[in-house]
């Protein structure tokens, strides 16, 4: 049962006001995509024992998603941030780079 | 026979007598009591049989490590299985009944076990019972769950009468435990200013400390527990709680702790239990620790107990559980035992010390008292039937011949402790092995972090492994003296050579039946993994979950391997500590309050009219008016009839209600569906398809375009919040910078279908408004008022008939529902339910999302091409339905089904050809998605998807009934049954 | 013309605190960029309040404004002149981005008053409500047992609650049994 902050609101939120949403920055494929591409964008999620970024929402609550870097295997959250964006933010990035070396952010091709 | 001191009992209020029975046999105790400490006053020895052999069981232990007194408690409606009587306060009038016995707890047929538990070593039933397989469910299952299994399950007809309540709290320390470690940690914090929440799983607080004694900064331990309690509670910002147990720890700062608050005080008014759910910024467990068995022959038979159990029951409860004690121990804390039961005037023919130096403190002070202690000496066997006899004892560094034999009662056995190590390990704390006290303990290193990677658990006193009382207190910065103890021996088997006769009758786990033996066996047997050992032997898996067998038990299995402790390691604790009631996780959610019910403004209308109610999402919906004397299937009929003949009402207020606006609005909502809503004109009203992503259809309704930029969407009913929230997630984390907003504005309006021949005079007759075909055209809607309320009239029709719907803010809907029921009268005006509704929609060919879909049907299976836009680029879908699956010509499509002899196919039925699958099952082609007697054409019908179907119309197919034999040979038709020109509803 | 009908009519409870359903109250949701100067200017004109902080509510004798999100705001009047404050809304927000609702009928509100208020709500909802956390007059969107719900404490010892109407019995109920008098937890917040 995590707390997480929302970025919009400031409220630290109780894992059982919201709503999960799957990995963060995916990019969307539409008609003209090949297969493969649309395979990936649909099916194909990452899982990784370690840092990932989350879509979060607060269901019973101001409807807002957000996302969430944080840590599968600790449970420690790097960070929340607002949605919309392609990347997370550097100061993010800059925190988690801090406390795992050797791990970098992999743009979503 | 264990019986009642004539003094002493720190606990107990010898004025006041409190009655109870044991399996009907009436019995008296003291306020202060528990059932254990009682049960034994009154003689009572015997509590159980075992799980397994069924062998005569007796109380071990005096708190919640207790394996077998369990009890069956209360009766009827407020029996519970499986309640230790050692954790149970006793109180006037209580009933318990011991458990695992046939016929009854004195003479006992499943005994035969025992006699036979050479025969019945560790995996005997995965063994023995494989073969031949039917046997598995017809004999053995049946036959093993009426000789095994722990306690009885309450009667299904069984209504728990006590209530329970959930309580969140949040602060900025919990200490769990109220011991002296754990009194002084919440001094501590709270004397930081910080808010702290203490809690005792016990009724008392100060734990073991005021029955061992020592000194306390000065003051005697008692003393100084007082005036610890009156000092904390003097604090503002500390709250305490007893009978309130830490539960389990888990992610981010969230623990679970179980408050008993009536279960001491049955029939008193309020919750029973509370289950607090606390996020707090640091967790400090005090837990203690907890005394381990010997592994001796006979060490289960009644009167074998935790040598700190016997004190305590002597200090706490002035119980002697019997004329004669003999100790055995390796370590210096059980003399406190000896000590005790001579100073309450009890006799202890001996202490048997393992170990072979034994000097210590208290040693010395037994001596001094007159207590005849033995070195290098173990139990060989206990001797007796149902209780103890004598012990034989022996060399402990030999093999077992007998040295002599000592008549006694009672077996006070301490193999040393281990502490409580459980909640620091639930979220993630790692252990480290202590050599010298031999036992597990916290790594401070290797705490459970939190959400700012942290540690956030912390642990102190016997829970830290500061087993004596001046490390304990100094583990929390405090000063105390207690006698010095001398260094314990570890000792697993006794003796430490035991023969295989010792073994196979020295009880590691007593509640699972499971032996020294099995361990060895397991080991032999491949299961070198802790955990496999521990399902293979069933060691640590019942309701104690190995609080006393554990580290004996891994201790054996190291040695079998010939490895060392801790690279065995424990198996994984988890939450509870220990098991907490069904009523207190289910807190206020039963009865009314177990799901939420929406209602619609007319709700309490529909049940003052005889609703037969059917639940839609959390909506409850009328089914059909059910009038005096009438069936549900004639109201229906009925219903249906009348609608279609003259004039029904139907409370569709359910419907989601989305606005959308914006500069952007068409765009999005050309994606959102998988027509063309863009070109949709002001005033009119369009019929719309919702897909997700993977092309699967999950939503349909009428959009209305309210002006330029704003347009009104109707979602299913129940999918209101699926659909506002599917319009967010793409407007909030993809399309974000397009400018449109969403607002659900369901519940604003009620929403009322006034439907049939009449549906235009009754709207005329309210007047207010022109609803003349002209003004207001089939799929259009307008703004106005009947009888002078504002409303918002939708010229569409999900029915066939002539049809307007009218949305009404919710506060005046029942006003005008009661209008047009009056007005209605003369018109032969009946409101109608969901299945009437069904029955018509699925007369007109009308598709429902939930039924005709499933999640795994596309637009284009049920032949909704014109709903799906060639025009556009994109919409949600789009290109999933272009995947090779999606486009193979053979995927199963929408007919409309008549059997030949008019009969209703039966829901879910599927098609079938010839030949057989991979299976062996026949071959299918289709299935049934909706089917209905329909009282218009007075014979079934129905809709399918059948492979070919569209193009194969008029041919007959065969469906199946259950029973997997009868056959119905069914026509597909054209889906629409019902006047497929549509003229009924464009006039 | 019959007067609106709330969802329960006006029930009240008496326990560890009084509930009370309260009559039918103006209630208009905007969605728009609340951080436009234009935006809040035609709002807080409209309201005849100033516009309010993250998470905050300013209130007047009948009027007033609750921040609800970014780009959300509730704006409070009286039942009776709701729809011609939706169209001086409207008209306030000719040109701008911004989608006004009147959700009067769609909600129901409660009010709780008594000492034991922050009690009676920790049973139900995972919200800290310890001043420090939730000070009076600040909004709290969260769930209260398996309904969602708004909740603002008006002063220490009465707190507004706002949830849908569909579930409004379910509140009743829900609130009715954590406010039993026996039930009492006698916790410090």
């Amino acid at each position: 049962m995590l707390t997480l902050k929302c970025p919009y609101t400031g409220i630290m939120l109780d894992e059982s006001e919201l709503e999960a949403g799957g990995e963060a920055h995916l990019k969307r494929y539409g008609p003209e995509s090949s297969d493969d591409d649309f395979e990936s964008y649909l099916f194909m999620r990452k899982n990784p024992k370690g840092v990932h970024f989350e879509r979060w929402r607060h269901a019973y609550g101001s409807g807002k998603w957000f996302h969430v870097a944080r840590c599968t295997q600790t449970l420690e959250v790097f960070g929340t941030y607002p949605a919309q964006t392609l990347k997370p933010p550097q100061e993010i990035l800059d925190i988690i780079a801090e406390k795992r070396p050797g791990w970098s952010w992999d743009m979503p091709s | 026979m264990s019986t009642r001191l004539a003094t002493g009992g720190r606990l107990i209020d010898r004025s006041q007598t409190q009655n109870f029975s044991f399996n009907g046999k009436r019995m008296e105790g003291h306020a202060g009591d528990t059932l254990a400490s009682a049960l034994l006053a009154n003689g009572q020895t015997l509590v159980g049989r075992s799980f397994k052999y069924h062998r005569p069981r007796g109380i071990v232990a005096s708190g919640v490590e207790e394996p077998n007194a369990l009890v069956g408690l209360g009766k009827g409606h407020s029996f519970e299985p499986n309640q230790r009587a050692t954790t149970t306060e006793l109180f006037d009038g209580l009933t318990a009944e011991s458990q695992n016995h046939w016929p009854s707890l004195e003479a006992d047929i499943g005994v035969v076990n025992s006699a036979l538990s050479r025969f019945l070593p560790a995996g005997f039933y995965y063994k023995t019972f494989m073969y031949p397989r039917p046997f598995w469910k017809h004999v053995y299952e049946p036959f093993i769950r009426q000789s095994a299994g722990l306690g009885k399950a309450p009667k299904s007809t069984a209504r728990d009468p006590d209530t329970y309540e959930h309580f969140y709290v949040h602060s900025d320390v919990l200490v769990i435990g109220g011991g002296i470690a754990g009194l002084l940690a919440a001094k501590k914090a709270g004397s930081e200013g910080k808010d702290v929440l203490l809690l005792e799983q016990t009724a008392h607080w100060g734990g073991r400390t005021p029955v061992d004694g020592g000194e306390i900064a000065g003051q005697d331990a008692g003393v100084a527990i007082d005036s610890l309690i009156a000092e904390l509670e003097a604090m503002p910002n500390v709250q305490m709680r007893t009978r309130c147990m830490g539960a389990g720890v888990y992610d981010h700062g969230y623990v679970l702790a179980y408050e008993r608050l009536t279960d001491h005080v049955p029939k008193s008014d309020g919750p029973r239990h509370r289950l607090w759910r606390i996020r707090t910024g640091e967790v400090i467990t005090a837990t203690g620790a907890l005394e381990r068995p010997l592994s001796f022959s006979g060490n289960d038979l009644p009167g074998v107990m935790l040598a700190s159990a016997v004190r305590d029951y002597v200090v706490n409860y002035a119980v002697s559980p019997g004329a004669r004690t003999v100790v055995v121990t390796n370590n210096d804390d059980a003399y406190r035992t000896a000590i005790a039961l001579v100073e309450a005037g009890e006799k202890v023919p001996a202490v048997l010390d393992a170990r072979k130096d034994v000097n210590g403190a208290l040693p010395e002070k037994a001596r001094a008292m007159g207590i005849r202690v033995l070195t290098n000496t173990g139990i060989a066997k206990v001797k007796g039937l149902r209780s103890v006899v004598s012990v034989d004892i022996c060399d402990q560094d030999g093999s077992g011949d007998v040295r002599t034999g000592i008549p006694c009662e009672v077996v006070a056995m301490s193999g040393g402790w281990s502490p409580v190590v459980h909640l620091w390990s639930h979220c993630g704390g790692k252990l480290t092995w202590d050599d010298a006290q031999a036992c597990f303990r916290p790594n401070p290193e290797r705490a459970p972090t939190g959400d700012t990677g942290l540690g956030f658990v912390s642990v102190v006193g016997a829970a830290n492994g500061n087993l004596t009382l001046d490390a304990c207190v100094a583990d929390v910065g405090g000063k105390a003296m207690s006698p010095a103890e001398k260094p314990l021996e570890p000792v697993w088997i006794m003796p430490a050579k035991a023969k295989g006769k010792h073994r196979r009758k020295a009880w590691l786990d007593y509640q699972n039946d499971v032996k020294a033996s099995d361990v060895a066996l397991a080991a032999r047997e491949g299961f070198e993994s802790v955990e496999h050992a521990k399902r293979y032997t069933t060691l640590g898996m019942a309701t104690d979950q190995g609080k006393l067998s554990n580290i004996n038990g891994l201790a054996l299995l190291s040695d079998a391997l010939g490895q060392p402790i801790p690279q065995t390691g424990t198996t994984t604790f988890r939450p509870p500590y220990t098991p907490i009631s069904m009523g207190a996780i289910a807190g206020e959610a039963r009865g009314e309050l177990f799901q939420p019910i929406r209602e619609t403004p007319m709700h309490a209308w529909h049940d003052a009219n005889r609703a037969d109610w059917e639940p839609v999402g959390h909506w409850r919906r009328p089914y059909a008016y059910v009038r005096k004397g009438e069936s549900v299937e004639k109201a229906v009929r009925r219903e249906v009839n009348n609608t279609r003949e003259n004039l029904g009402l139907l409370d569709a207020s359910t419907l989601g209600k989305l606005i959308v606006k914006g500069p952007d609005a068409g765009k999005f909502l050309d994606m959102m569906y998988t027509n063309m809503m863009s070109t949709l004109k002001v005033g009119r009203c369009r019929y719309g398809l919702m897909c997700s992503e993977n092309g699967f259809l999950s939503d349909d309704g009428v959009v209305a375009r309210i002006d330029d930029d704003t347009w009104l969407c109707h979602t299913t009913s129940g999918g209101a919040d699926r659909i506002h929230a599917h319009m967010e997630e793409w407007l909030q984390t993809e399309w974000w910078d397009w400018k449109v907003w969403v607002v659900n504005a369901t519940e604003q309006y009620g929403q009322i279908a006034v439907v049939g021949p009449n549906a235009r005079k009754v709207l005329e007759k309210l007047g207010g408004m022109d609803v003349s075909k002209e003004a207001l055209p089939f799929m259009a809607w307008a703004d106005g008022h009947l009888t002078g309320i504002p409303v918002r009239a939708y010229r569409i029709s999900f029915s066939g008939e002539l049809s307007y719907e009218i949305a009404v803010p919710a506060n005046r809907a029942l006003e005008l529902w009661d209008a047009l029921h009056k007005a209605g009268e003369a018109f032969g005006a009946m409101p109608y339910g969901t299945e009437c509704l069904h029955i018509m929609r699925a007369e007109k060919g009308f598709i429902m999302i939930g039924d005709e879909t499933d999640g795994t049907v596309i637009p284009q299976d049920l032949g909704l091409h014109w709903a799906i836009s060639k025009k556009k680029d994109d919409f949600l879908g789009k290109r999933a339905q272009q995947r090779i699956d999606m486009v193979r010509e053979d995927r199963w499509q929408l007919v409309g089904l008549e059997t030949l002899d008019g009969s209703v196919l039966p829901d879910g039925a599927y098609a079938v050809t010839d030949g057989t699958n991979a299976n062996g099952q026949r071959n299918m082609i289709g299935r049934v998605t909706s089917t209905y007697y329909s009282p218009t054409l007075d014979r079934g019908i129905a809709m399918g998807l059948v492979e070919h179907g569209p193009s194969r119309m008029g041919e007959v197919i065969t469906f199946m009934r259950d029973d997997g034999v009868t056959e119905i040979k069914t026509r597909m038709v054209d889906p629409v049954f019902y006047d497929k020109e549509g003229a009924k509803q464009d006039v | 013309m019959s007067e609106p009908v709330t969802a329960l009519g006006g029930a009240t409870f008496e326990g560890a605190v009084t509930i009370t359903e309260r009559p039918a109250q103006g209630m208009i949701t905007i969605r728009a960029d609340l951080s436009s100067a234009k935006i809040v200017k035609a709002l807080t004109d409209v309201a005849g309040v100033a516009m309010p902080a993250m998470r905050g509510a300013v209130t007047s004798a009948d009027t007033g404004l609750l921040w609800m999100s970014p780009d959300e705001a509730m704006l409070l009047c009286p039942y009776a002149e709701s729809t011609e404050t939706v169209a001086a809304l409207n008209t306030a927000l000719t040109g701008e981005h911004a989608l006004i609702v009147d959700v009067s009928d769609a909600r129901a509100v409660f009010r709780l008053e008594g000492s034991a208020c922050r009690e009676v709500l920790a049973k139900v909802t995972p919200a800290d409500l310890r001043e420090q956390s939730l000070p009076v007059g600040e909004l709290r969107r969260t769930r209260m047992a398996q309904v969602a719900a708004a909740l603002r404490f008006l002063d220490n010892t009465t707190v507004e609650l706002i949830c849908f109407r569909s579930v409004a019995s379910y509140m009743f109920k829900l609130l009715s049994t954590a406010a039993a008098p026996s039930a009492q937890v006698d916790y410090r917040f």
